[in-house]
């Protein structure tokens, strides 16, 4: 790149050839190899968690996916009603993620006055840095309790005639209080600023030409969101949703503060009692060795594959819609 | 958003040589294009006030209903219909649609921010009991029971351990994320795409199946001690794919035409990057790093793993259990004591705040372009310009 071939007489074409430096070399070398390092990390995950679940795959095969019981004392265990679990928390979650955020985002790129926008988005990037033991304690104190009459309510009103929404005392408060429905809202105010910035950012790209035609031929500025905006960040809102869920999929603390663990494959998701990957990890980590341990490794590594596919697959969605293009002077 | 336009059905200007009618100065009457709308005001405030009152009748005289969230979702139907309702007096359908639409987003906009704003108002109203005690900095809860009242024990374990676990991760990932953002956007080889799609994907890894990796290596395999470093292994698994891709962003948007004029002088590819890309990047880098710190600084679930658990102040991260913010928040969250879960806020709040010193930091040194020269950098080179100026003066040229 920097040394050129000597010029030789005019009548031979020159050849241009690049002799990198022995610091050029180093420099490429370097970063190639971080580059390669992360690749590595990745790898190590899935080979490591692998090896640690082994035990646990060996001694259960395919029925470590369609066992719901969790004995290892007894030898029988799988994650079928966790794996249940998590992705009824996940669905619950966007169900409180999209519509909120889908709108959050409208607002912020459309609606909200040039002045306010900055703000709105450092708003929704600090929300999104927000830890998560806060989002928990604030699940555990105050949106518990607030969901419980909900929940509650449309229990009473709303069971009789659709029998998911039956609990088996619904009298009683306390079938209420640790269920996938509370568990998923909570989780849903967590992933609402990761599904906002996506959406918002794939809803700013849509071209002005086409937003100044459609009000120019006389649209609302909703019948120019529905015509040009949307159609425009198709991809983002489908990503957006997709990313959502697999941080809603591996939410772990939320979930464990506000549950009561319970096995099986529950069809009433107001009722207290679930388990999800993440959580059932964090509460038996500790009481766990041997084969039991082995099992929550291969919780684990079903849980990465898992995420790992819904997220990849979201990226991509959204990568589609981006542009690469870099600034030029 | 206030411009005025003159708006005249015939211009002013001298009638047409010819015409026999004489010029009528008319009246000009300004229109405002954009702006609060008068109407849209009325009526949403005309349609709030009508659904409270009807909400509060059928709410809390004719149904035998109690509860505040139901009041509001009673009240926000009411608000809605009324306002279409209204709307529908000066409006053709597709107008109605409009503000109702709009209605609809401005609301999910406005619960996103009662959210954040919720949040934080609670968690430091709860907190706030522990905080104002002076012992909750200096002192920790290892001698003390769970039941100790507030002005004993106190968080200092947790700070030194956060600030221990985040410092290790900062030294361990940023140089590789920083690397490979520069693999990404400079050396640009075969392998970038593969790299960039496996940081995405990396990104997205569960943060608890961090910390079941690291315990499975460095616990399982290798048969060390849950320790603080392995929770600070945990965290730059959380930390390199934000500190990677914020980056790669800053070092995209360095111009082009920097890179071309330096290796238009003869400069190498390491020159460039080094004199030219990574200084003018350097208040993104900057970002990149702080955002990173104050993504993990609150993780839970790998510390939760590999951390150990302990009461006591361990300042040696690579022996013994050692507690962090997060963890000490978790722990105390469990136990069904009003003074724990005090202090469980209280760590929550000191959690909150550094976040958001860390985002202040981040947005400032953010907010500028790159290669943009602040005001106290612009005045201090006119002051060395000055300087060397005034030098020749001074000592008379030979």
């Amino acid at each position: 790149m920097s040394a050129v071939a000597p010029a030789r007489p005019s009548a031979v074409r020159r050849t241009l050839t690049t002799r990198p430096t022995a610091q050029d070399v180093g420099f490429v070398a370097a970063a190639r190899s971080a580059a390669v390092s992360t690749l590595v990390i990745m790898g190590l995950i899935g080979i490591f968690l692998l090896i640690g679940a082994w035990p646990a795959l060996h001694s259960q095969g395919w029925h470590f996916l369609t066992t719901t019981e969790w004995l290892p004392e007894t030898g029988t265990f799988g994650i079928a009603s966790l794996l249940w679990g998590t992705i009824l928390v996940g669905l619950f979650a966007l169900c409180v993620a999209v519509p909120l955020g889908f709108g959050a985002a409208l607002f912020i790129s459309e609606y909200a006055p040039r002045s306010l926008k900055g703000p709105l988005v450092t708003l929704v990037d600090l929300m999104a840095a927000v830890p998560s033991i806060v989002y928990a304690m604030w699940a555990l104190f105050f949106l518990q309790a607030h969901m419980l009459t909900i929940a509650q309510w449309l229990s009473v009103h709303f069971g009789p005639m659709l029998p998911f929404l039956r609990v088996q005392t619904p009298d009683s408060p306390s079938s209420y209080t640790s269920s996938a429905f509370i568990a998923g809202v909570a989780v849903g105010v967590v992933v609402l600023p990761t599904v906002t910035s996506i959406m918002r950012e794939v809803f700013a790209q849509a071209p002005i030409g086409e937003r100044e035609g459609a009000i120019a031929l006389g649209a609302t500025h909703c019948g120019m969101i529905r015509t040009v905006v949307i159609p425009f960040g198709r991809a983002g809102i489908v990503g957006g949703i997709m990313l959502g869920l697999g941080r809603a999929l591996g939410e772990t603390i939320v979930v464990y503060a506000i549950i009561s663990p319970a096995f099986g494959l529950t069809t009433r998701p107001l009722q207290s009692g679930t388990n999800t990957i993440a959580s059932h990890i964090a509460s038996r980590y500790s009481e766990s060795n041997g084969v039991a341990l082995s099992g929550l490794l291969g919780a684990g590594l079903v849980l990465f594959l898992f995420t790992l596919v819904v997220n990849t697959l979201a990226g991509v969605v959204v990568s589609r819609s981006r542009s690469g293009a870099s600034t030029e002077i | 958003m206030s411009t005025v336009l003159d708006q005249e059905t015939a211009p002013t200007r001298p009638p047409a040589p010819g015409s026999a009618e004489p010029a009528v100065r008319r009246e000009v009457r300004r229109v405002r294009i954009g702006g609060p709308d008068p109407e849209l005001v009325s009526h949403v405030v005309g349609s709030a006030a009508g659904a409270l009152a009807l909400s509060w009748m059928v709410y809390e005289q004719l149904v035998p209903m109690t509860g505040a969230i139901g009041f509001w979702l009673c009240w926000y139907v009411a608000f809605l219909a009324l306002f279409a309702a209204m709307s529908a007096t000066s409006l053709d359908r597709v107008g109605v649609t409009d503000r109702v639409v709009g209605a609809l987003v401005t609301t999910a906009g406005l619960v996103l921010v009662a959210c954040l704003v919720g949040i934080v108002v609670f968690t430091f109203l709860r907190g706030k009991d522990a905080l104002s005690h002076l012992n909750f900095y200096t002192q920790t809860t290892a001698f003390i029971g769970p039941e100790a009242p507030l002005d004993q024990g106190g968080i200092v374990a947790a700070m030194v351990g956060t600030l221990e676990q985040v410092a290790i991760s900062v030294v361990l990932s940023v140089p590789l994320a920083i690397a490979t953002a520069v693999y990404l956007s400079e050396v640009r080889g075969r392998l970038a795409r593969l790299v960039r799609t496996v940081v995405e994907a990396m990104s997205a890894v569960p943060t608890i199946v961090a910390g079941l990796f690291i315990y499975s290596m460095l616990i399982l395999k290798f048969g060390q001690e849950r320790s603080g470093f392995a929770a600070s292994l945990a965290l730059c698994i959380s930390m390199i794919p934000v500190v990677c891709t914020t980056a790669e962003v800053v070092l995209r948007l360095v111009p082009n035409g920097l890179r071309e004029a330096s290796l238009a002088l003869g400069t190498t590819h390491w020159q460039t990057v080094r004199r030219v890309v990574l200084p003018t990047a350097r208040p993104g880098l900057v970002t990149a790093v702080l955002l990173g710190v104050a993504r993990v600084i609150g993780e839970t679930s790998p510390v939760l793993l590999v951390a150990g658990s302990t009461i006591e102040l361990n300042a040696d991260p690579m022996h013994g259990p050692m507690l962090s913010l997060p963890l000490f928040a978790f722990t105390q969250m469990k136990m069904p004591l009003d003074t724990a879960i005090a202090r469980a806020f209280g760590s929550c709040v000191v959690l909150l705040v550094l976040v958001v010193v860390l985002f202040a930091l981040a947005r400032i040194l953010g907010g500028r372009p790159p290669g943009h020269v602040s005001r106290r950098t612009l005045r201090r080179r006119a002051q060395q310009r000055q300087a060397r100026a005034r030098r020749p003066e001074s000592e008379p040229a030979r």
